[in-house]
């Protein structure tokens, strides 16, 4: 049955809200009618990342992709999955400058200039069975670390392949689990974070959607690593069908050994539990996730605060890394950390996934050699900005990082270059913005997100952040005085200084980077009370003047 | 709360072993049972876990995914992502605030509909988005959300 054609219907959130169940009932029942149930595979898949054009359909071996498919095309479906040479035509992708029908996936530029290894197995592989995992070499790195590798060497690995963390300071993996195995304690905790909370980014839920053994195989060995029997995956309230899908690669786990007493017949016990989170953007910081574990409040410690690795949970030495973090792990381990070291630039190792939304033609989840350039993500993958308009900003790392304009577009892509440029890497949201977008109102929204999430405990976050949100307030509805652009520098210094925790601390970052680049866009508000990008709508726009 | 809910809500606790740690656990799951958190439950919790009700509410006041007041029967929930805000959210919001008569965060007095926004669906290819009881609709506009409202409005149904 594996050589035969297959049918894949992604599943992911996207596709399911287009109607992707029902196209796939739709098939099950015409394969039925037409006796082929038997010879055509028929899967449930994860998130192909090309969300704008779904519900996705994709045909194998063939590599044929479908886009916008409706329950009513299943028989046209089935009919070229035979030979995997004549294509529905009307649901082949088309290029979107030239008008070209690119029926196969390794055609489609948005496929075609990524490298998809931390992805690559999403939309392939049905993630509520293991044994798609398992096909897929699933659990080969777990069997080689536990049968043999000691944990230093295991840690050793992830500190030569360069791995970096998603936090602000993209601090090194290795050294994190080092501080962990090394800080005394025989009761310690892995915890994944998939607190997706930047409003722009899905790369955590679409991980968890499509690939979940991948983040629990990176949990168990970093407990292995860590010396860790239990493991924690924090998962934010607006994605059910990620807790769905982590619950049930976990149980499915559990059946077959990889999870519980005695792993692989080693002496290794670990068990992971969700931990379904209730809403809070702050419980992205570590002290603040911890305390919601606890059954508190998602108050960030306060300083001078111990480092979670050392007393995290209960005190506990813990290990907190995001779900890339985690699913890269298995990926070092079969393949080496000289290979995962070999890709990237010299200081950003292997890949970045990007959620890629906004002003830009092609939208969707994206994995992108480190230091690959912006221009070639936004117009090679993205296929640029539509509707004939120039681009104007993309806005990466949500609430914390900034907004980048037309100058930087050659810059590489990489953790240190973003931060250099006022923004960073964090949760790999990336916005685009076109010309009818308006800096102060972008910088606005970001302001009035981080003053409501502000957990009130400290006061330059909580009266800073509502200050400066009142402020741009008044500029886009035609009240801004001409001292409010220093006042708002000022305001960020204090801010960014004097905060408890990293939401404070760079709440201010949207607003300097659009000062930064975009000042004459302030200016215009304030002095001709006029929003060039016609946005603002008490402001004179472009067409009324 | 009457005999039949006070039932649900053993049945619920019963899977629990009383630990402080399982609050946010165990009001998740009573607010999906129930559609909020009710005065009664929450002293049920205060008991089962032995903890001050003053910190169960400063826990559920805390959370947004928690309501202490009854929601309506239709809930729409629009997306306030930075990729919807950039694609025209507010004016979705606007449209959905006019038909329905509604402010961000009311619920209508017959209980038929509650309207609210959240930070981010994660759907952001599909900005703008919203949620219908749950159920994710993209790519929206005013005009767009102004057929699925309508739709609720007939026939009371929500799976649009």
């Amino acid at each position: 049955m594996s050589n035969g054609p297959a049918i894949l219907v992604c599943q992911g959130t996207g596709c399911l809200s287009g109607g992707s169940e029902e196209v796939f009932v739709s098939l099950e029942r015409e394969l039925r009618n037409l006796g082929l149930r038997e010879k055509v595979q028929l899967k449930r898949t994860g998130c192909h990342g090309f969300c704008e054009q779904g519900p996705i359909v994709v045909l194998e071996p063939y590599g044929v992709l479908y886009c916008k498919v409706k329950p009513e095309d299943a028989a046209e479906i089935i009919n070229s999955a035979k030979t995997g040479e004549k294509f529905v035509e009307h649901l082949v992708y088309c290029d979107p400058s030239t008008g070209n029908p690119l029926p196969h996936y390794r055609d489609i530029p948005f496929y075609g200039k990524q490298e998809r290894v931390v992805l690559g197995r999403c939309g392939k592989i049905d993630p509520e069975n293991i044994e798609d995992y398992l096909r897929t070499d699933g659990y080969l790195a777990l069997r080689k670390v536990l049968l043999e590798m000691r944990p230093e060497d295991v840690i050793e690995e992830v500190k030569r392949s360069g791995l970096r963390g998603l936090g602000g300071a993209g601090f090194p993996t290795g050294k994190k689990w080092e501080a962990s195995a090394k800080a005394p304690g025989d009761q310690k905790y892995v915890i994944c974070n998939g607190d997706e909370g930047d409003p722009g980014a899905f790369q955590d839920r679409s991980l968890m959607e499509a690939d979940p053994h991948a983040i629990i195989e990176g949990m168990i060995i970093a407990g292995y690593a860590i010396g860790a029997k239990k493991g924690y995956v924090y998962v934010r309230a607006e994605y059910p069908l990620a807790v769905k899908r982590m619950r049930i690669a976990i149980s499915q786990a559990r059946k077959m050994g990889f999870l519980g007493r005695g792993i692989l017949g080693t002496a290794f016990d670990f068990d992971i539990e969700v931990f379904r989170g209730a809403g809070a953007f702050v419980c992205g910081e570590s002290t603040a996730l911890v305390r919601s574990i606890e059954g508190d409040k998602g108050w960030p410690k306060p300083l001078p605060r111990p480092r979670t690795a050392e007393k995290g949970l209960w005190g506990k030495p813990t290990l907190l890394n995001n779900v890339k973090t985690f699913a890269n792990i298995p990926i070092i381990i079969r393949y080496g950390s000289a290979w995962f070291a070999s890709r990237g630039t010299e200081k950003s190792k292997g890949t970045a996934i990007f959620s890629l939304t906004g002003k830009v033609r092609n939208c969707g989840l994206i994995e992108v050699p480190m230091g690959i350039r912006l221009r070639e993500i936004i117009y090679g993958i993205g296929g640029g900005i539509p509707n004939g308009k120039k681009f104007k900003a993309v806005q990466t790392g949500g609430p914390s990082g900034g907004c980048l304009p037309a100058e930087l577009l050659d810059m590489p892509v990489d953790f240190d270059s973003l931060k250099a440029c006022g923004s960073m890497m964090g949760s790999g949201g990336m916005v685009v913005m076109d010309e009818q977008t308006c800096m102060v109102d972008v910088a606005r929204y970001f302001l009035e997100f981080t003053q409501r999430e502000s957990c009130g405990q400290c006061i330059p976050c909580r009266i800073g952040t509502r200050q400066m949100f009142q402020i741009l307030d008044d500029i886009t509805r035609g009240r801004g005085r001409r001292e409010d652009i220093d006042l708002l520098l000022e305001l960020s210094e204090a801010i960014a200084n004097g905060s408890l925790c990293a939401l404070g601390q760079t709440a201010p970052n949207p607003v300097l980077t659009t000062i930064r680049y975009f000042r004459d866009e302030y200016e215009a508000h304030i002095s001709e009370k006029r929003c060039p990008a016609g946005v603002c709508q008490n402001l004179s726009s472009p067409e009324t003047t | 709360m009457d005999e039949w809910e006070e039932e649900v809500l053993r049945e619920i606790l019963s899977f629990y072993r009383g630990e402080r740690s399982e609050l946010i656990p165990i009001l998740l799951e009573i607010q999906a049972n129930f559609g909020y958190l009710p005065k009664e439950a929450i002293l049920f919790v205060s008991e089962f876990l032995n903890v001050p009700e003053g910190h169960i509410y400063s826990v559920a006041s805390f959370y947004k995914a928690f309501r202490l007041l009854p929601l309506g029967k239709n809930r729409i929930t629009i997306c306030r992502g930075t990729a919807c805000h950039i694609r025209g959210a507010h004016q979705i919001l606007q449209e959905a605030e006019k038909v329905l008569g509604l402010k961000e965060g009311e619920t209508s007095s017959d209980l038929k509909y509650t309207l609210d926004t959240v930070a981010c669906l994660g759907c952001c290819a599909l900005a703008p988005c919203l949620t219908l009881d749950g159920k994710v609709h993209g790519l929206m506009s005013p005009e767009k959300i102004k057929t699925v409202l309508a739709s609720l409005e007939d026939g009371g149904e929500s799976d649009v």
